[in-house]
């Protein structure tokens, strides 16, 4: 009977192991009851060992039971991820312990001790999130001050995009040129006149209501479609051997990535009205929608650019040797394969621009986070920021999320089909 | 005319039209904007110029590195609002480095919970937007700090409450000569290292030049205290009475929330990005590398340091400084916060002030462009510099 407490071996596998998950079910204890219970019960030591006191003995504990190749496939596991050394088992603990504390008041706060029903701030009566405030003021973080009974035109307008995105996938090869002329070119148009009204009988609705996570939408898809010829247009400037071409495309290119956006929308507020004749008048929201259109061309200029770079001369070669001229070459031949390869940059673009949007609300435009803004400083609904914002993170968070997952299986797949 | 001067002729010319046609529609776009510039800004009585940065600003700023006040010039606070922009670069770029590098390892690491928390934190915090991260700092999570009567202590040194972090503040005395010493160690950092690479070359003598640069500038500082008449004092902050019922710290030196929570979500934001460059880049380092190095019997320290490291930071560093670019640029949401940044200062309160729109806004614009171009033409240079030479 030797227990070598410094190095455990495979022959005494059971005792090691009972005696290391001793130490180690102490620790959690000791963690436990002092989370939940409020009661420290190694307070017999002094304060910074006490405090260290599950760590030591779960460090411990795992030290006697990290016996490799013990032949007991669980234990195996354990040593493999997550106790291959002391380092990675105090790392393990540590883990382990930040999620006992902090996970569960989390919890408390999001769904047990929050409030979900009820029409008023006096209804929130729980100690945790008060998500009747989202529940208020949800139309008008989706829509702004978009007129309640107008909001179908919002709706249709996102279906038939979302809709006809979604059929480029389904249908035949030989449909989807139509689709994307159609997304380019007439829906813009459409989307454009059924938002803001005016005509066929359709009320007038001027952009200032505007708003919520509709307005995000809006700039950015707006953006993104004019963005991408303005994009292609650059980068193929940039790459042209013409040296005034090429020269003004960088110049522009590197003058838009080099400051930020809040300055450029800034300047589409206040600098851009004085370079307009005199009395002609530009709505706001178009206005930034031009200055976050140029802005993201430059980016996409360079996404672009590095397609072109990507492809080998000899496309070039076989092109002109075809007698194809600089514009025939570029749509026909190198265009549809570059812009294949940066599929997934230009997806990583227009997640950017998703996140920039929030921005616009410096020149007043309220979208998602400015109606927060907005409805956290109503006299009726103060102290409700944390909801606020953290309901919008969530929102931008799935959207953000589930485009960036995207990106990357397209990235995958395009990756290994070449 | 032969046939051969005419065909050139004709070549250039098939060249030179598209070029004069941009050139020509480019001048026309700048002459039409500045002439309608011209007639805007004749109708309102002002003229072109940047005479009014010599002008009294006559507002005050929250927070400030040098000396300022509202009976300075535009140009000074316009001076006010660079530093406080580059301060919270600075600070931002530091911890998100420190972040980033920790997370990127961290997602590598074999222990399962420990790349698993990493990842899940690249991925909430890279799919938030910034503004939004801001706002939940700013008005969410700094908002719930204590009163300072109740402020959060840490060893009496130092105070977290509502108003700002207090912290000690140092006084120095011969400052300028504690900072000579400093660099007169660096100096001879330099030197040791040279000399100690010189020896390994040309002797195969090796020579410890890193403990002898630690040793170097622990001495070289301590002497500037013993000789050279340098001394340190603290100022420590001190809760004080203002009125009834409001209290407030005194001395020290106070962070003001508006930095804390821009310090916290840039760093917090660019640390995914910095992540997942260094993940990438330890990931691009051949597994063969590390076995070629390991079967001619390098340690596993002299692997990192002297196989691993050395490829990697080629992979890393050309993204990481985008990303440092970008949190500089992203910097200027602190004009949502109010914290007295380039942008909040000078295009904005300036701005109203004046109404000098295009001035104003040419010079912030132009301020950030070439501190961009200065870095990227930096790192252009630096990229090439530790380029793969290829035979």
């Amino acid at each position: 009977m030797n227990v070598n407490l410094l190095k455990p071996n495979k022959e005494d596998l059971s005792k090691y192991l009972m005696l290391g998950l001793g130490f180690l079910i102490i620790g959690f204890i000791d963690i436990f009851s002092n989370t939940f219970l409020n009661f420290n019960i190694t307070s017999f030591f002094p304060s910074i060992i006490s405090y260290l006191s599950p760590l030591i003995l779960g460090a411990f504990g795992l030290h006697l039971i990290r016996i490799e190749y013990s032949g007991n496939k669980t234990l195996d596991k354990i040593n493999k991820n997550l106790n291959s050394s002391n380092t990675n088992a105090i790392l393990s603990l540590i883990v382990i312990f930040i999620l006992i504390k902090y996970v569960p008041p989390l919890l408390n706060w999001f769904f047990f001790d929050a409030n979900f029903l009820g029409s008023t701030k006096e209804d929130c009566t729980g100690d945790g999130a008060c998500w009747v405030f989202v529940r208020v003021w949800f139309n008008r973080f989706m829509y702004g001050m978009y007129p309640d009974a107008e909001q179908w035109r919002i709706n249709i307008s996102f279906l038939v995009l979302f809709s006809s995105i979604a059929s480029i996938f389904v249908l035949p090869q030989r449909f989807k040129k139509y689709i994307i002329l159609f997304l380019l070119f007439v829906f813009p148009i459409i989307a454009l006149n059924l938002i803001s009204g005016g005509i066929f009988g359709l009320k007038w609705i001027e952009t200032g209501a505007w708003g919520g996570l509709s307005l995000t939408f809006i700039v950015s898809a707006f953006a993104l479609i004019f963005c991408f010829p303005i994009g292609v247009f650059l980068a193929l400037g940039r790459r042209s051997d013409l040296p005034a071409i090429k020269y003004s495309s960088i110049g522009f290119i590197e003058l838009w990535r080099g400051v930020p956006l809040i300055t450029v929308l800034f300047m589409s507020a206040v600098m851009f009205p004085m370079f307009l004749p005199d009395g002609t008048y530009m709505d706001k929201l178009m206005r930034v929608i031009i200055a976050i259109t140029l802005f993201e061309a430059a980016y996409m200029a360079e996404v672009v650019r590095g397609g072109l770079q990507a492809l080998p001369r000899g496309q070039y070669d076989a092109a002109k040797s075809l007698g194809m001229g600089y514009w025939r070459m570029h749509f026909l031949i190198i265009m549809p394969q570059a812009l294949k390869l940066v599929i997934p940059g230009i997806a990583n673009t227009f997640l950017a621009l998703v996140k920039d949007t929030p921005l616009i609300f410096v020149v007043g435009l309220l979208e998602l986070a400015g109606m927060i803004g907005l409805a956290k400083t109503n006299p009726k609904w103060l102290g409700m920021a944390t909801e606020g914002y953290v309901f919008a993170a969530f929102v931008f968070w799935i959207i953000c999320f589930s485009m960036s997952r995207y990106s990357q299986n397209l990235e995958k797949k395009l990756s290994t089909e070449r | 005319m032969n046939l051969k001067a005419f065909s050139i002729d004709l070549k250039n010319k098939k060249r030179m039209i598209p070029q004069v046609l941009t050139v020509l529609s480019i001048l026309l776009a700048i002459s039409y904007f500045t002439f309608n510039a011209q007639v805007n800004m004749d109708n309102r009585g002002i003229a072109f110029g940047f005479g009014f940065l010599t002008q009294e600003a006559s507002f005050d700023i929250g927070f400030s590195l040098i000396d300022y006040d509202g009976s300075r010039s535009y140009a000074r606070a316009f001076l006010v609002g660079l530093l406080n922009t580059l301060l919270v670069s600075i600070i931002g770029i530091f911890f998100a480095t420190l972040i980033g590098v920790t997370v990127g390892i961290g997602r590598l690491s074999s222990n399962y919970l420990v790349a698993k928390f990493s990842e899940v934190y690249v991925e909430v915090f890279r799919n938030i937007p910034l503004l939004l991260q801001l706002f939940f700092w700013y008005f969410a999570a700094l908002r719930a700090l204590p009163l300072p009567e109740e402020a959060i202590n840490f060893n009496d040194i130092s105070y977290l409450t509502v108003k700002g972090w207090y912290v000690p503040k140092f006084i120095w005395t011969n400052f300028s000569i504690f900072i000579y010493s400093v660099i007169a160690a660096i100096i001879a950092i330099i030197f040791v290292s040279k000399q100690a690479k010189k020896q390994r070359e040309e002797f195969g003598k090796h020579i410890p030049s890193f403990y002898i640069g630690i040793a170097l500038l622990l001495a070289f500082p301590s002497l500037s205290f013993l000789i050279g008449g340098v001394s340190l004092e603290f100022e420590v902050p001190v809760l004080k009475q203002m009125s009834a019922t409001i209290f407030n710290f005194r001395g020290g030196v106070s962070i003001i929330p508006e930095l804390m929570a821009l310090a916290m979500a840039l760093s917090m934001y660019t640390a995914t990005f910095i992540a997942e460059n260094v993940r990438a880049g330890i990931l691009g380092v051949g597994k063969g590398q590390k076995e070629a190095a390991a079967s001619i019997g390098l340690t596993k320290a002299q692997i990192l340091k002297l196989v691993v490291l050395p490829q990697a930071l080629r992979i890393i560093i050309p993204p990481t400084t985008n990303q440092y670019l970008n949190l500089t640029k992203n910097s200027s949401l602190a004009a949502a916060i109010a914290y007295p940044d380039i942008v909040l200062v000078f295009a904005g309160t300036a701005l109203m002030q004046t109404g000098r729109a295009i001035e104003i806004v040419s010079i912030t614009m132009g301020t950030y462009l070439l501190i961009s171009l200065s870095i990227s033409s930096f790192m252009n240079w630096y990229n090439q510099s530790v380029a793969i030479k290829e035979k």
